[in-house]
């Protein structure tokens, strides 16, 4: 991320601390992570050190610290999905992407996480892929969506 | 065009509360009650079934066909009736329409509102009697809610301040303004017994009166919008539906406190919560409602949005000034009251969205009629998100007092599929599993904690006989002990600690004594936090002790999950039986675990099923069984 566009967004908040998480939010919308780059210059413009901004970073769960993949699935592992079953729906997207929840599959391409609720639990087990809702998601589906997204990628 | 309906043909600040009731007026005369209204769902929940595509195949059939000046279309918020989403409906005979589908639109067009005819089809149909209903109210879902504070939603463009004002929106403000003062304010909140909706209860008009009272020139008021519970999203279905009301109860709140300034902190995993409070707060703002010298009086005050970012223990009161002030978001110690020294160490009064959709009500039709509605200390509704295995999951709104039996059997039409009930989890991470003998039970704040759980901010997830109430707690403790911030030792060893056991409970390798150590392991750590996280955060694990014990047993002693859930403990095998030999298993196995010969039926290794349960799901015939 260029510094330049750095500069906007911390007048946007009149380079106000407060604003801190506000801007983490702007910076991960463009870039997909925060970048140590991008960190390093914030701590330098708003007079903090850069171990305070680790902290905020790592404290929230929003906040990505590695480069993300092409596209974001977001597992819904709210307590109405659990019992319709979200568990066996993460296994299923860990095995076939052989990853874990966190994690980027090797060719970039899929970056999977969990979600603590989305608040759509009469359509458990919710999936989120790239901000598009799959409602009542199953092992299954799951199979067919993910060859779906691998043919546009 | 009537359906870009953002933009108002007002312009300008209004300067008094009979600018406001001519501006109502206004809005009225401009408007015929007899025109027909098409209104669809525009909550998350029908978001996910599509309704957007929806809206823009009626927006589409209606300019075809002319009738742009005839027919309104309107987008609404959260009806509370997810299930059955994307929700249409035809107003003025208020014919409710579910499932709707973007090839539905032009029938909507040609039958209903041309001819007047109801299309059978898209009528909801009751799933235990199969009775079909023309009009919402006539709903089992909505026949036994009472719904004052969700109910607007659904005649309301949250994104239109006009609708909100031709309803009658902002009177109350513009009442309490100009006859009442701030303390027949606090007064009538106090009298009104309202408690807090976020969980903890406590009566708000006290908390009210407490930072009024503090010293000092500068307060704050902040809405709690950071909703984590997981399975509960009543706040973000008023935020996303009805965001002026929300707001309306804030700016009262401020009145009443004398606070200048305030914040609505948003979880950032509800966009559009953000996007409709953002902008309701904007045309607040264009209307003089908001900022300086509201409606013409000397009370100024303005409000700000920030977004959380998806810490559960944030959520918390003090956690959650924290990162207002843009630091990490952990508790403080109890004995500084937030009321007193919050943010930026000033009297801070926060309420939970709820609470504050609330307030306005309160003001507008007088404590006397609030206390009519729920029981002596439980006063007024309360919204709930019913969910789990239930037949119609959905937000629904009850007075307090209403049993359990109502909600799950009446409104919730029972548990899908045959199955026996087993138990409802209330109150989030904090509560607890109650079981069949205390359906009868009312709830409201005081009675859930008898039985070991408690009301919370309104998650009722109802499980049936597959759920399986160890991993239940299992589940409970991998959240909190994710969540827990790490502060106190006792929450932070305490939490994973119990989680390691139920785990290996779960996995087949638990002991007797793993019981014991479970209860001993619950006192400490809910005794020596300290947040309500840690405080109940063994909740979970003592109710499901407390009243599924057999279940633990079985686990421990039989190594058996008596429910089918623990990976460990089950095994996939075929009904020969049903089994059809289609071989449809067979090329779904990922594991290649799945043997079959022509006209014989499946069979499962179990050494190499990994248990993921595809097979069940595609066999067409149940053949697939869980032992």
């Amino acid at each position: 991320m260029e510094t330049r566009e750095i500069d906007k967004i911390i007048a946007r908040y009149n380079a106000d601390p407060q604003e801190i998480m506000a801007m983490f939010m702007e910076i991960q919308d463009k870039e997909g992570y925060l970048p140590k780059s991008a960190l390093s210059y914030l701590a330098d413009k708003l007079h903090l050190r850069l171990a305070q901004l680790y902290r905020l970073a790592t404290f929230y769960e929003a906040f990505n610290l590695k480069p993300q993949g092409d596209h974001q699935i977001h597992v819904c592992m709210g307590t109405a999905c659990h019992v319709r079953g979200a568990p066996q729906v993460l296994d299923k997207l860990q095995q076939t992407l052989g990853i874990t929840a966190g994690e980027v599959s090797s060719d970039g391409s899929f970056g999977l996480k969990t979600v603590n609720c989305l608040g759509a639990c009469a359509l458990g087990p919710v999936v989120v892929i790239d901000g598009e809702y799959c409602g009542h998601s199953s092992p299954l589906k799951m199979e067919k969506i993910l060859k779906k997204y691998k043919k546009h990628t | 065009m009537p359906v870009e309906r953002g933009d108002s043909p007002f312009v300008g600040k209004l300067k008094s509360a009979a600018d406001l009731e001519k501006l109502k007026l206004t809005i009225l005369s401009e408007r015929d009650p007899g025109k027909p209204c098409i209104t669809v769902c525009m909550g998350t929940g029908c978001h996910a079934y599509e309704n957007e595509k929806v809206f823009a195949a009626l927006e589409k059939e209606i300019e075809s066909r002319g009738l742009s000046k005839k027919v309104e279309l309107r987008g609404t918020g959260c009806h509370g009736f997810c299930e059955q989403g994307p929700i249409v409906v035809v107003f003025p005979e208020e014919i409710f329409y579910c499932r709707v589908k973007p090839e539905d639109a032009a029938e909507i067009l040609s039958s209903t509102i041309s001819e007047n005819k109801v299309i059978e089809r898209l009528l909801f149909k009751d799933p235990l009697t199969g009775r079909k209903f023309t009009h919402e109210s006539e709903i089992p879902f909505y026949r036994y809610q009472k719904r004052v504070v969700f109910g607007r939603n659904k005649s309301i463009d949250p994104k239109n301040i006009d609708d909100y004002i031709a309803e009658g929106g902002y009177q109350t403000l513009a009442k309490a303004l100009v006859s009442l003062t701030p303390e027949e304010v606090i007064r009538e909140i106090k009298r009104a017994n309202l408690r807090g909706r976020g969980g903890g209860g406590f009566p708000a008009g006290e908390k009210w009166e407490t930072t009024r009272r503090a010293p000092g020139e500068k307060k704050y008021v902040i809405v709690n919008a950071d909703e984590g519970d997981p399975g509960a999203y009543m706040d973000r279905s008023l935020l996303e539906g009805n965001p002026h009301l929300v707001l309306e109860g804030l700016i009262l709140g401020a009145y009443a406190i004398r606070a200048d300034e305030g914040f609505v902190y948003v979880r950032q995993e509800y966009p559009l919560a953000v996007e409709n409070i953002t902008l309701a707060v904007k045309k607040a703002e264009e209307y003089g409602l908001l900022g300086e010298n509201i409606l013409g009086t000397d009370f100024c005050f303005k409000v700000k949005i920030r977004r959380g970012a998806g810490a559960f223990v944030s959520g918390e009161s003090s956690a959650l000034m924290s990162s207002l002030e843009g630091k990490v978001g952990e508790p403080r110690p109890k004995h500084i009251n937030t009321a007193i020294s919050g943010l930026w160490g000033k009297p801070s009064n926060l309420n939970n969205v709820e609470t504050w959709a609330n307030v306005p009500l309160i003001i507008d039709r007088g404590w006397e009629w609030y206390s009519g509605i729920g029981t002596e200390n439980n006063t007024g509704t309360k919204i709930f998100s019913l969910v789990g295995k239930v037949n119609n999951t959905g937000l629904i709104e009850v007075p307090l007092g209403t049993s359990l039996r109502t909600i799950i059997y009446q409104i919730g039409g029972g548990i899908p599929g045959g199955k026996k009930f087993k138990a409802v989890q209330t109150g989030g991470p904090s509560g607890g599993c109650i079981p069949e003998k205390f359906l009868d039970m009312p709830v409201d704040f005081d009675s859930l904690g008898e039985l070991g759980s408690m009301m919370g901010s309104g998650g009722m997830i109802v499980m049936d006989e597959n759920s399986c109430m160890v991993d239940v707690a299992r589940y409970f403790m991998s959240f909190l002990k994710s969540e827990s911030c790490g502060k106190c030792t006792s929450c932070r060893e305490g939490t994973g600690l119990m989680y390691d056991i139920l785990d290996r409970i779960t996995a087949g390798r638990g002991s007797k004594e793993d019981l014991e150590r479970l209860e001993e392991l619950a006192w400490t750590t809910g005794n020596t936090s300290m947040c309500a996280l840690g405080k109940t955060a063994a909740n979970p694990v003592l109710s499901t002790l407390k009243y599924f014990r057999q279940e633990y047993l079985a686990h421990i002693l039989d190594k058996k999950c008596p429910a089918g859930v623990c990976k460990a403990l089950i095994r996939y095998t075929i009904d020969p039986e049903k089994c059809t030999a289609c071989g449809r298993c067979i090329r779904l196995c990922p594991q290649q675990a799945i043997r079959g010969e022509k006209d014989k039926p499946a069979v499962i290794d179990s050494d190499r099923c990994v248990r993921c349960g595809i097979c069940r799901e595609a066999c067409r015939f149940e053949a697939v069984l869980v032992e």
